[in-house]
Parts: structure tokens; sequence; C-alpha cells
């Protein structure tokens, strides 16, 4: 009896891959355990073993192949050499047998969508310009150094420390032990010993472990110390939810850290703010906490040829004009937002779409800027509503542009609840394009004329 | 309850070589000997003092005194090099004279005048000199061992010299930063320096009822780090003991613990009355043990005469009462203060704080 190879997912949010490199050939034998090709992430290169014994009968995808998508056929298994080849174009190969949980516009759909990149530039993923932006202020300024869980011979755990180790060796580029709390503690130390240390965690779920070091010892010791002891440190990884990871790793803690003074919170979205902005918060004399998004970091942007590029850290950015409703979005929140304004558009609402890009200092003046010319506003956050960003933004728009406004600020955010593994739950637990549009709708409806 | 004699752990790894510490010389020169009583006078004097101002309701919130615990401060910090740089809890105004810190500005702090350390926003607990090197004062049990190692890491990545001397008390040993800090400490050899200042209380427990297994010197033994016990009433066995500790640490040998055998005779802060010890314990201790008693009979050994002694304290109390006066009659800090010192401004001119 023949059976199908399938192109497998190799993480959780890992939607297609190449097949670098065949092991075997076709009427080749093989045993279950048996390593029969390499598949090739944005991430890295993974082995891929056969999980029964029997004969390669058919080899579906050439070696090379790239964006092969998770669950396609890439071969066929039979019992003995004399047994039929079933009709490879039964197998389907270009279908995906479940689409992803998270919904991340194309590639295309997001270029020139985000900061206007004029000059020269290159087309970078986000986990390519934060790495450049790494590297740049590591040349630039000695001091500099990165510590975190496998971020130096592992590559980092997403890849975004890829090549940092072989370029600035394992002085300034540190594994640490699992140890948050620790190296946290230990990165602020070195800091107030004037370094510029920059603290990867893994995942923001982890820094949970640490947030006393954070609020505690980084943000509040210059004012406890009368304005002696500056902490220049960036804590950064990825935050909010990823994909069917389950509660414990889904979650965004922008409003818990832009809650306490003494912090700047920076969220951004596309690539090239996301290299600008690490710059910025890399100089900054601050701690800054820097909050990732792992979906976003294979997506590609244009990013300038420039190795002064910086994004001021404080100032947020419209990313589409707009005149009857603003929304205002951060990390992956801005791409469902660009798609909700598309589709709104084709409904006669001009909306128009905020990055807020920093989440603390808020660029309050942009967003009351903008509620003046449109009187509507939603917010968009993955995380919880309840004391979440967008009830930051709706009390400061009541303060500073009550007047202005046709329609109660309303928002769209993740639901109160921690984060359901199962696919269907986990994307209702999460804002979602329509989402959006109907939130948008509901305070244009109601309101207008 | 104190250990009369230094105990010395069994040879274990990353022991110093013994000729370094053969050659770390004991007997310190007779104006070292006066220098130490003198500091040692200064931190109990300043500590009575603040205790009063604490009756009279100038000083508020905690207050934490080292009355008793002196001679871990001054016998560590004399054996200390310029550049060395010193951490701790919220127990700190000792620590912040010994590291040559202004009583004045000390005392001004806990007053909440414009004149303290931290112009008056940090208070007892939170109290820091870039100048001195002395990092902190920090509020948190045991948050300020990962901060020690972290300056040890500054040191040995800027190749300095120096040492963090990073204290901690019985109390912050059962917290699981202290043991993630050994290991790092361990792993990357780190000049660090851990103090346990065991004065066998936390708060209101004693470590007896906290701590289980051996001695606290012993608690870096899983990590290789080497630890030792010491009379910590004994201002000079804690010097000697620094000194070899200091050069293990120096000498790239990685960290070091030291768990300084000591006692506070008041309570664990001002609003403790301390009924979990008796009295009888309290009293036994000041008599036999006292430190600054230990050092004044060395010293009369060392034919020092009771007019020199008596200039010195006469010296101490002129600083505890212009620290006083300084610290009743600074200013409170201008309103304006609260809301400076949040964010540092961005000097670097391509880059804008706020836009």
């Amino acid at each position: 009896m023949a059976s199908e190879i399938k192109m497998p997912a190799l993480s959780p949010t890992m939607e297609s891959g190449t097949l670098a490199k065949w092991l075997v050939a076709e009427g080749d034998q093989v045993r279950s355990g048996d390593i029969i090709a390499e598949i090739e992430t944005d991430k890295t290169t993974m082995e891929v073993e056969t999980i029964e014994d029997g004969i390669i009968g058919k080899l579906l995808v050439p070696a090379g192949a790239e964006n092969v998508a998770v669950n396609t056929t890439i071969a066929i298994l039979i019992d003995d050499a004399a047994d039929a080849i079933p009709d490879v174009a039964s197998a389907d190969p270009a279908a995906p047998a479940e689409q992803p949980a998270v919904s991340v516009p194309a590639p295309q759909a997001l270029a020139g969508a985000a900061t206007v990149v004029t000059g020269a530039s290159t087309s970078l993923t986000v986990r390519e310009s934060l790495r450049d932006a790494m590297a740049e202020e590591m040349r630039r300024d000695d001091r500099v150094f990165v510590m975190g869980e496998e971020v130096a011979e592992y590559q980092g755990a997403y890849k975004v420390t890829q090549g940092l180790l072989d370029e600035f060796g394992a002085k300034r580029v540190i594994d640490t032990p699992i140890t948050e709390q620790g190296f946290a503690g230990l990165g602020v130390g070195a800091a107030f010993g004037e370094l510029r240390p920059v603290i990867e965690f893994m995942t923001f779920n982890f820094a949970m472990q640490a947030i006393d070091q954070i609020i505690n010892s980084a943000a509040k010791t210059l004012y406890m110390s009368g304005g002696q002891m500056g902490c220049p440190i960036v804590f950064r990884g990825p935050n909010g939810a990823a994909s069917r990871v389950g509660a414990q790793h889904s979650q965004c803690y922008a409003s818990w850290y832009a809650h306490c003074p003494g912090l700047k919170v920076v969220s951004p979205y596309s690539a090239a703010d996301a290299k600008g902005l690490l710059k910025s918060a890399i100089r900054d004399p601050n701690p800054v906490i820097f909050l990732e998004n792992e979906v976003m970091y294979g997506q590609s942007f244009d990013v300038p040829d420039d190795d002064d590029w910086l994004v001021p850290i404080g100032k947020a950015n419209i990313v589409r004009s707009g005149t009857d409703v603003t929304i205002t979005a951060f990390s992956i929140m801005v791409g469902r937002a660009l798609q909700a304004a598309d589709l709104l558009g084709e409904q006669g609402i001009s909306a128009e779409v905020i990055d807020l890009r920093t989440i603390r200092p808020l660029d309050c003046d942009t967003i009351v800027g903008s509620v003046k010319k449109t009187s509507r506003l939603i917010t968009c956050e993955e995380g919880f509503p309840f004391a979440g960003i967008g009830a930051e933004i709706a009390m400061q728009v009541m303060e500073q542009a009550f007047d202005w406004l046709d329609a109660p600020v309303a928002r769209a955010t993740g639901k109160d609840v921690p984060m359901p593994y199962a696919e269907n739950l986990e994307k209702l637990a999460l804002p979602q394009v329509e989402d959006i549009v109907a939130t948008a709708q509901a305070v244009c409806d109601g309101f207008r004329g | 309850m104190v250990a009369k004699t230094e105990t010395k752990r069994k040879k274990g790894p990353g022991r110093p070589p013994k000729s370094v510490a053969g050659k770390i010389n004991d007997t310190p020169p007779t104006d070292d000997l006066l220098a130490i009583y003198k500091d040692m006078l200064l931190i109990r004097r300043f500590e009575e003092k603040a205790g009063q101002l604490y009756g009279m309701g100038q000083i508020g919130g905690f207050c934490h005194l080292y009355i008793g615990q002196e001679a871990v401060v001054v016998g560590l910090q004399s054996a200390s090099k310029p550049g060395d740089t010193v951490v701790t809890s919220y127990r700190d105004h000792g620590h912040m004279l010994a590291c040559g810190m202004a009583a004045d500005g000390v005392m001004a702090e806990l007053t909440g005048r414009a004149g303290g350390y931290s112009r008056g926003k940090g208070g007892s607990m939170h109290m820091f000199s870039r100048e001195k090197k002395f990092f902190g004062g920090h509020g948190i049990v045991g948050a300020q061992v990962p901060i020690g190692v972290g300056l040890a890491f500054s040191h040995k990545y800027k190749d300095e010299p120096n040492v963090c001397l990073t204290y901690l008390g019985d109390g912050a040993v059962n917290q699981g930063q202290v043991y993630e800090s050994f290991n790092m400490a361990a792993l990357w050899r780190l000049p660090c320096l851990f103090i346990i200042e065991n004065n066998q209380y936390g708060m209101g427990t004693a470590v007896t009822r906290a701590a289980a297994g051996r001695a606290l010197a012993d608690r870096g033994l899983a990590y290789g780090i080497p630890g030792k016990q010491v009379d910590g009433m004994d201002v000079l066995a804690v010097r000697s003991a620094a000194l070899e500790a200091l050069a293990h640490c120096r000498d790239g040998h990685g960290p070091y613990i030291l768990e300084m055998k000591t006692y506070r005779y008041r309570g664990h802060s001002m609003s403790d009355p301390a009924k979990y010890r008796t009295r009888e314990e309290v009293d036994a201790m000041r008599k036999q043990h006292d430190p600054i008693d230990q050092m004044r009979e060395v010293l009369k050994n060392q034919n020092i005469t009771d007019e020199q002694l008596k200039s010195i304290d006469s010296d101490v109390k002129v600083i505890v009462t212009k620290a006083t006066e300084f610290a009743q009659t600074s200013p409170e800090p201008d309103v304006a203060e609260l809301f400076t010192d949040i964010l540092l401004p961005v000097d670097d001119g391509s880059q804008l704080a706020k836009v």
C-alpha cells in the first residue's frame, strides 16, 4: 500500500518552506527514522525523517523548490517495488490542508503601506532588519552587547541574532542560562556600569520572571537616585500571540510596561521602523522595552540603505490618510488595520490608519490631530481590553479632543480571556480584520450625518 | 551564636592558591586601625542619631539601622581598592558612610530634603553615588544581587582590575535570583564578592527557621564558589578575610562568598519591637562581642591613649551633629522635582525624544 509524505510544519508559525535537498532517490529502500530530505525555513534548516519503512516510489517536489506549502505531498512511499504509484495529480500539492490561524497580509500588500521609504533601499525581513540594527550599533559603539537565551551559538531562537556571534565574538554576544530574572538584573547592573546591554527575552512571556528587575530596578532608579543612575538598556523580544501556543505563550504586554513611568515602550510594524527604532532604542539613555512580533519576523519591507537610519522614539506614523474615522494600531495589528481600511473604502468609509510605533511616550499630538479631522476613533490591539492601550488612548482623546468627537471611541481588542489553544477559539480570541471593519462601521453608521 | 574563631571550609574548587593568601598582610598599620575605628564609630553614632530623628518624626517610612554590624562593611571596605563597586540592600546607611559618602547628604536624604544624595526622592533605602561607586540602596530583598553581578560583568568587559562587593542579608539567601546570580557569576568567572551579612534574623524569622542545610557560606558550593564563614563582629578578621577573597576575585578566579556572622542590636526596622528574641540575647552580644569595644581594646594594646580615642569620639560627634543640622535645615525639594529625573533627555542630535 502506498502512503504520502507531506511537507511538515517545523514551527507554530511556518506556512511554507524550501525543499532544499533530497537525501534519497526514487527506488531507495528506507526505514522509519531515516533522514530523507532537508527543508529550509526563514529561520533554519531542518532534516525530515520518514516515519514508515518502505521504498521511495516517487519524489513529487524537486530539490530546490521554494514556497512549498505545509502539508503538500512531497513524496510517495510504497511497500513493494511492484506497487502502483498513485496518480500524482491526486496529491494536490498546492493547497495546504489547514489555513494558518493567524491572518497576515501577503508581503506584497505590506510594501509601501508603512513608513514611506525614499532613496536607495533594500527589501528586508523584519528579522533581518532587527539583526542589522544590532550589528550596526555594535560596530558603532563597543559598549553595546547582546545577551539572552540561545542568542549566540544557536543564532537566536527566532534567528534574530543570526551571524552576530561570528562578527562580534563571545564577549559581546552571550548565551545565558535559562534565568530571566538573573540576566535581566545582570543587564541592569551592566547598564549602571556604563555598558549598553541589549537583553533578548526569547519571548516577553518569559520576562514576567524578570518584571521586578525591569520595573523596580531599571525604570525607577533614575528617579530614586535624583538623576544619577541612568539605565541605558534595551529589553527586546517577541510579544503577543504567535500561533497555537496557548495562554502562557500568547500575551501582549504593551499596557503592562506602558503603565510605568521611567520606561519607553516601542512596538514597530514594518522592517524599516523595526530597524530605525531599535537603533534609536540602543542609543537611548533610558530603559526601552522593545516589543517585536514573531509572526512579523518573516515579513519583508523596503528598508533604507543607510547605516544611520533612525526612527525617533515617540512619534507615530500616519500610514494611510482618510477623512471619516481614525484607526490606531501597533505591531501586527497595523497590517490588519490597513486591510480593514481597504474593505471600509469599498463601503465608502475613508479610514485614516495611525501606526503608533511607540506606545510610551505616546504620540497624542498625531492621534488628536487625526481625530480633529475625522471626528471618530477606533483603537486596535491584540492585548486584553481592560486597562489596555485603547483605554488610555480613549481617555487621552476625551481629555484633549472631546468636542471634536462625533461618536464614542470604540476598540477592537483581544477578548478578555486567556488565549485558547483550539484553532477556532484562538481565531475568535484575537481581533481579526472583520472585527476592525465591524467596529469602524458601528462608529460611523450610528452617528453619520 | 557568633563564631568565635574563623572556621575554614575544606579546600574546594576555585580556592585561591595558598601563596596568594599567604602574602596578605593581616596587621594593618596603626593609622589604618585608627581609621577603621573611626569609621565604625561614625556609623554607630550616625545610626543612633537617625533612630532619634525617626522617633521625633523627622525621618519617615522604613528606616533600617546598622547598629551592631559596623565591623562588616568597615572591614570589607578597608580592604577594597579604588574603582571597586558596591551594591547592597536597604540596610545601607553604614555602607554609604564606609564608601566615603558624606554624612550630610545621607542624613539629609533620610529627612527627605533637597540636600540628600537623591535630592529627597529616594529615602533611606534608595541612595546612590556614582562618584563613590556606590550603586544602591535597593529596596527589594535580593534584587541587588544580580545587579552586583552585572557591575562585576562590566568590570570584566572593560578589563578593569576591580571587583563588585555585593552585600546581601541572611534573609536574601533564600531568594531564587541569588542562585541565578551565583550561577552566572561562577559560569563566567566574574569578579564578584558576595558578602552575606548573617545577622541571625530575616526580619522576625531566625535564620535557623528559614534556611535549610549547612552554613550560608556553603550556599555557592554547587556552583564551585568558595565560601568562608567569618566572625563579623571582629573587624580585623573581616578585613583579613576580605583581602583574601578580593584577591581571589581580582586575580580572575571568579566569585567568592563570605558569610559574616554578625548581629543587629535594633529591630529589623524602626517599627519592629523585636519580640522574637530575648533582651538577654541582645545584651550578651553587646557586652561580649561589640565590634567597637573590641577594636578599642586592640587600639589600647597598640598604645593608643585615651586622649587619642576621645579625640576621635569628638571628631565623630562633630560630623554627626553637623550632618543633623544640615538634614534639618536643608529645604524640602522644590515641587518641580516631582516631575524631574523620570527619563534622561536624548542627547544624540539625530534622535528626538518626543516629537
